[in-house]
Formats: structure tokens, sequence, C-alpha cells
């Protein structure tokens, strides 16, 4: 049965339409790649689905029941977690915190105003656990925004993954990262996730290739194919949205910025 | 958790010991004034420190208390209620909760602009009725009780200054502590979160707006405490302890404090209590020098007065403090006769007289030769203060280098609470 369920799904800024009537199953466990040009849509999607904006029309279901109606704490307490193509962290709260602040919801603290955060093993310990993770365990008392790009990156991938959602919608998780904090990256990513459900925007054709079960491929805002990669690589519609650029499952040589 | 244990126990000692230090009429009143600031102070920055809720209506939690607390002193002298007067702060705290909880559940929908314009109309709005419901807030007059009815405490009846300071002193130690484990708190660390990046919390399952209603209402709780303590110290409320005005003073003291650290608005209070007795005496311009203070701290010091205490942690963590005594000490000398020649000429034109005595020197407003003499002195002492500071620079970034170890960085700019 399909975890996230879009159901001709449109979008409009005014008059632009930016989502176009978009249907999409997504499966429990599956590893959901979503890719397409620049300015396709593929954030907005993810803005849709985790409630920053409303739909014009259609339904998203998750877990069968619509969300598209709710706000994003109530979406994100269902156990749908993500994180943001433009870094979008706690800049003055230490990266401990930060990843703490990730974990407080699902661990069921709520608006509690009687625990002491110090005194939760559990909490800090988990806390810890993701740190390691995510490489920022010497990092920790730094202010957030006081982090390199890589590593607010690394910590945005943190506070996205530290709840242990069922499903983790990731922005272009590792755009700016040098070939081997990708490679890391996507380890990790692949480790957090496992046994999850993962929805990610990624541009690295070699990433895609590797990671995904199925490939969604976006343009102007309308699904032009969804499947398997090896039907994807064949796909001539996908061949020519990509401006004749050879899509290959060992190659980079789709480069899209 | 003993180093922080120990900080506790030596702020109960000090509340406990000084009184027994300065113990003239005046100096016991100056005391139960600073615990009284400190509470409202403290409250405030639940708000602006750590929520990011601007307000300039933060006052009306202070007065809506404090009359409610004035009219169950009356009750108390009527013999309508019979309780202690030790109690009558949480009447305070209690009423500025309901306050808070009815205001709050519109004002903390956004924060910034929104926010800050809420506060500010419903501040005006309740300063004016409370000119409007005599019947509650006693007109212009205002309305006053009698603190040393009631029921005795332990054999104590608050009829003495000292007595108050203990009862005030008691209850700051309680609302402090309070305060500062709400910091420690998963409501108060989403606070900060909220503060930070509302937007993100929403997507770790927070709505930002029940995050601020949480801390707004307990700022109203512990200014309405702060303002039953007031009602007990002072045993008269009129409208201006709960106008514009008070919400200005409140501001100014949690931000020269410095908003980002628990105990700014703490030394922020203490300042601001001794400018407002101190100064006062000496000259009516005291306000004046209160905006140029703040005015100066939000251009130089944007962190307050605590932050810039805590930027001497990295030179003294590296054992270089003291590579900074000769500079400060020639930089602080003519810039002190900077600010005493700009003080001498603002408090001349405001003489009256030909006669004006500053600091052992008379003056003569009307002399064309006072105002020279004064002129030339501060001139001087600006060039000779502009002269020293390249030296404060070099031994300033000298103080903060070569050994400079990141674990000490992170401990110096980690301090946001
Ligand atoms: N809040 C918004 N208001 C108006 N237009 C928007 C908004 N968000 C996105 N868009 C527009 O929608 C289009 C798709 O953007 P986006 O979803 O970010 O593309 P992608 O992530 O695929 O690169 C762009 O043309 C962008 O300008
Ligand atoms: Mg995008």
């Amino acid at each position: 049965m399909s975890l996230l369920q879009l159901q001709n799904v449109s979008k409009s800024f005014g008059e632009t339409a930016i989502i176009r009537d978009v249907s999409l199953s997504i499966a429990q466990g599956e590893k959901h790649a979503i890719i397409g040009p620049n300015g396709a849509g593929k954030s907005t999607l993810f803005n849709l689905i985790s409630g920053r904006y409303g739909v014009s029309s259609g339904n998203i279901l998750f877990k069968g029941n619509p969300i598209h109606n709710l706000k994003p704490f109530e979406i994100a307490r269902m156990g749908l977690a993500r994180s943001f193509q433009v870094t979008n962290i706690f800049p003055l709260l230490s990266v401990f915190e930060n990843i703490r602040c990730g974990l407080l919801w699902s661990m069921d603290y709520r608006y509690s105003f009687w625990n002491l955060v110090s005194r939760q093993k559990a909490l800090n310990a988990r806390t810890e656990a993701v740190l390691e993770e995510i490489g920022l365990h010497d990092r920790r008392n730094f202010p957030a925004g006081e982090l390199a790009y890589a590593e607010q990156r690394a910590l945005e991938l943190g506070i996205a993954i530290a709840s242990g959602a069922e499903m983790i919608l990731l922005d272009e998780p590792v755009a700016g990262m040098s070939h081997s904090e990708a490679k890391n990256a996507v380890a990790l990513i692949r480790k957090v996730t496992e046994g999850k459900t993962l929805v990610m925007v990624e541009h690295d054709m070699s990433i895609v290739f590797d990671v995904a079960d199925r490939i969604t491929v976006l343009v102007y805002g309308e699904v032009i194919a969804s499947d398997v990669p090896a039907k994807i690589r064949g796909n001539p519609r996908v061949q020519e949205a990509y401006l004749g650029e050879v899509v290959t499952g060992d190659g980079v040589e789709a480069t899209h910025a | 958790m003993l180093r922080k244990s120990i900080v506790w126990i030596v702020f109960a000692i000090v509340l406990l010991v000084l009184p027994q230090i300065f113990t003239s009429i005046f100096s016991i009143s100056i005391f139960t004034q600073m615990t009284i600031a400190i509470v409202f102070a403290l409250s405030y920055n639940m708000l602006l420190g750590q929520g990011g809720m601007l307000s300039f209506g933060h006052a009306v939690y202070f007065g809506l208390g404090g009359f409610l607390a004035v009219h169950a002193l009356m009750m108390i002298e009527n013999e309508e209620m019979m309780f202690s007067v030790t109690l009558i702060p949480l009447v305070g705290g209690l009423f500025g909760l309901i306050a808070a909880l009815f205001i709050g559940s519109f004002s903390t929908h956004k924060a910034g602009t929104v926010f800050a314009m809420i506060s500010l109309g419903m501040g005006e709005l309740i300063a004016a009725s409370s000119l409007i419901l005599v019947s509650f807030f006693g007109g212009e007059a205002g309305v006053s009780g009698d603190r040393t009815y009631g029921p005795p405490f332990f054999g104590y009846d608050f009829a003495q200054g000292i007595e108050v300071y203990y009862l005030a002193a008691a209850w700051m130690f309680v609302a402090t502590l309070c305060m500062y484990l709400f910091t420690q708190t998963p409501a108060g660390r989403m606070a900060n979160a909220v503060r930070d990046n509302p937007e993100r919390a929403e997507f770790i399952g927070y709505s930002a707006r029940r995050v601020r209603f949480i801390s707004f209402a307990m700022a109203g709780f512990f200014a309405g405490i702060a303002g039953g303590l007031f009602a007990v110290n002072y045993e008269i409320l009129t409208e201006e302890n709960l106008n514009a005005a008070s919400s200005g003073r409140v501001l100014l003291m949690a931000y020269i404090g410095g908003l980002g650290f628990f105990i700014g608005p703490i030394v922020g209070a203490i300042v601001l209590t001794l400018i407002n007795s101190l100064l006062s005496n000496y000259t009516t311009l005291w306000m004046l020098y209160l905006g140029i203070l703040f005015v100066l701290t939000v251009m130089f010091l944007p962190r307050g007065l605590t932050g810039f205490l805590m930027m001497h942690r990295v030179p003294w963590h590296l054992g270089k403090l003291r590579l900074l005594a000769v500079p400060y000490t020639l930089t602080s000398m003519p810039g002190a006769v900077f600010l005493l020649g700009l003080v001498a000429m603002i408090e001349m034109s405001h003489a009256s007289g030909s006669e004006f005595v500053y600091l052992g020197i008379a003056l003569n407003p009307d002399g064309y030769g006072s105002w020279a003499f004064l002129l030339a002195v501060t001139g001087v002492a600006f060039y000779v203060l502009r002269l020293t500071l390249p030296r404060l620079r070099d031994a300033w970034s000298e103080a903060n280098t070569i050994t400079r170890k990141p674990d000490h960085a992170a401990k110096e700019s980690g301090g946001q609470s």
C-alpha cells in the first residue's frame, strides 16, 4: 500500500501554474528520487506535501489520511520529516541544541515545562548519536550559524533525520558539497533511511541511480515519467527533456545545475 | 551541576548578607527596588531575549498584578479575606497570568512587527481604561493599601523596610530560579528555537504560535509577581505602573543588561535601579543620561553590558587578560574626562542663575570663559582618547589570538540562551 499519495495536485502562484495535475504514489519503504530541471517545481512539490503551502486543487494522502489542509507541525507529528534546499536551521542555538530540538516532539516531550532537558538521558544520548552520525560531534557547542557551509548542510540533514520519522523528504541534500563530502552524505542518508521511506530531490544522476528504487521526472510542473530507474533511462520523453543529454546509470553526463 | 548549584548558593548568600552590610534605610529601599526590577526584567526577557517577541506593553501585566495585589491587601485589611501578606505576590502573579492568557491568545499569532504593534496597542488601551475604570484602578490617584494587616508571618508584620526586603528577596530568588529552570525545559528550549527560526520549528512538530503563547503566559505570570512585590513594597499603584513609560523602562533594563544572557536583565535591573535612585539625587536630567546610555549600548554593545563582560572570556581563558589592563587604564582616563566635560556642558546649559558648581569648580553659565574652558577640556580629552584607541585595539586582538583553541571560542560564543 502506498504511504504517500498525490491525487491530481495543482498549485498556482497567482496566474502561473507551477504544479500541474501531479499524481504520484510512493510505497512504504521505497527510495524515491525526483529529478527535473531547475524551476520544474520539485521544491514546490515538497512544500505542498509538507504543508508549507496549501494546494490549489487535488488531494495529498499520508498513511491514507488527507494532509493537504494540515499545518506543517501537524504533518510533522504524523511522521513526515523534511530538509530544505536552502539551509534552514536555528542559527543562534548550538549544534547540539539544533539536533535536540529536532528530537523533542518525536520523543513525546511536547510543550512540557516540567522536564529539564539536561536530565533526559535517552534524549541526550540520542542527540549525541545523531551528532556522531552526521560527523558534527566536535562542533557540538558552536552556534549553528557559525558553521561552514558543508557543516550546515550536514546539520540540516541531521535535524530532518533526528526524529526517526517514517517518511523523509530531502531537498537536494548534497548540493554544494565536495565529491567526498557528498559520498559520505549519501552513505549516511542510506544508513539512516534504512527501513524508512525516502523521497529525495537530487541532480547528480549517479547518486540518483545509486539510491533510488523509483524515479519521478518533473518538467514544468508536470510528471512526465515515474518508474524504476531502468525504464527511466530508456524513456524518450526523459531524454528529450534533458535536452539530448545522455542519461546513463553509471555516468554523470546529465549534470543539470 | 555542582558548579551551577554553587552559583545559586552564592546568590542566596549575597541576598541574605547585603542588608547586613549596607544597613541604611536608603540602601535597603534600593535593594528592594532592585529585587522587584530583577523579577520584572527577567520576565521581560522571556519575551524578547528568549522568545524573540519585542513587547512595548509588558508593564500591563506588572501593573494589573500590582493593582489586584493592592485590592487583596485592602480585603485583608477589611477582614474579607484572611491570608498572609507573604502570599500577595502570588495573587499578582496569577492575575498577570490570566491577563497574559487572554491577551496572548491573539497577540502571539505572529512575532515581529505585528506582535510589537499589538503589545503597544494593548498597553495604551489598558493604560487608558485604568483612568476610566475608577473603581478598580482608582483614577489618577491610584489605589493604596496597608501591608501590615493579616496574620503575622512568624511574628513579622512587615512594618519595617528590612522585612519587606527579605520577603521580596525570597520571592525574587524563587522566581529567578523558576525562570532559569524554565529555559532548560522543552518549552523553554523551543522558545529559543522559535525565536531563531519559527518556520523550521513547525517542521519539527512545534506550533510556533503555541510556543510563543506559553512563553508569553509565563512572562505575564512573573511580571505579575513583580507587580505584587511592588504593591507590598509601596502599598500604592497608579496608572504610571502600567503605562508605556514603564514598559519602555523594562525594555531598557533587559537591553542594556544584555538580551542573550540569562543574567543580562539582572545586570540591567541593578544598573538602572542604581542610576534611577542615585543619579536622580544629583541631577534632574538623569533620564537624559539613561537615554544616552541606551543609545550607546545599542550602537556599541549590542550584547549589552553582560555581553561586554563575556567578551573577556577568551582573553581570560588564554591567560591574557592582564595585557588589557594598561590599555584600558590609558583609554578610560581621557574617556572619563571627556564624559565629565560633556556632562558639565549639559548640566550648565540646564542650570539656572549665574552660579554653577561642578565637581568643586565654580563655573558661570552666562560667561564665555566657562564655556570655552569646558569646550577646551572636553576637546582635548577627546583628542587624547582617540590617540589611545589604536593601542587598545592592538592589545585586544593580541589578547584574543595565538593560542586560541576551538573549545574556548565555542564557550565564548555559545553563551546564547
Ligand atoms: N512562493 C512562491 N511564489 C511564487 N512563485 C514561486 C514560489 N515558490 C516557487 N515559485 C516558482 O515556482 C517555480 C518552481 O520553483 P521550485 O519548486 O523551487 O523549482 P525546483 O525546486 O524544481 O528548482 C519557479 O519558477 C519559482 O519561481
Ligand atoms: Mg528546488
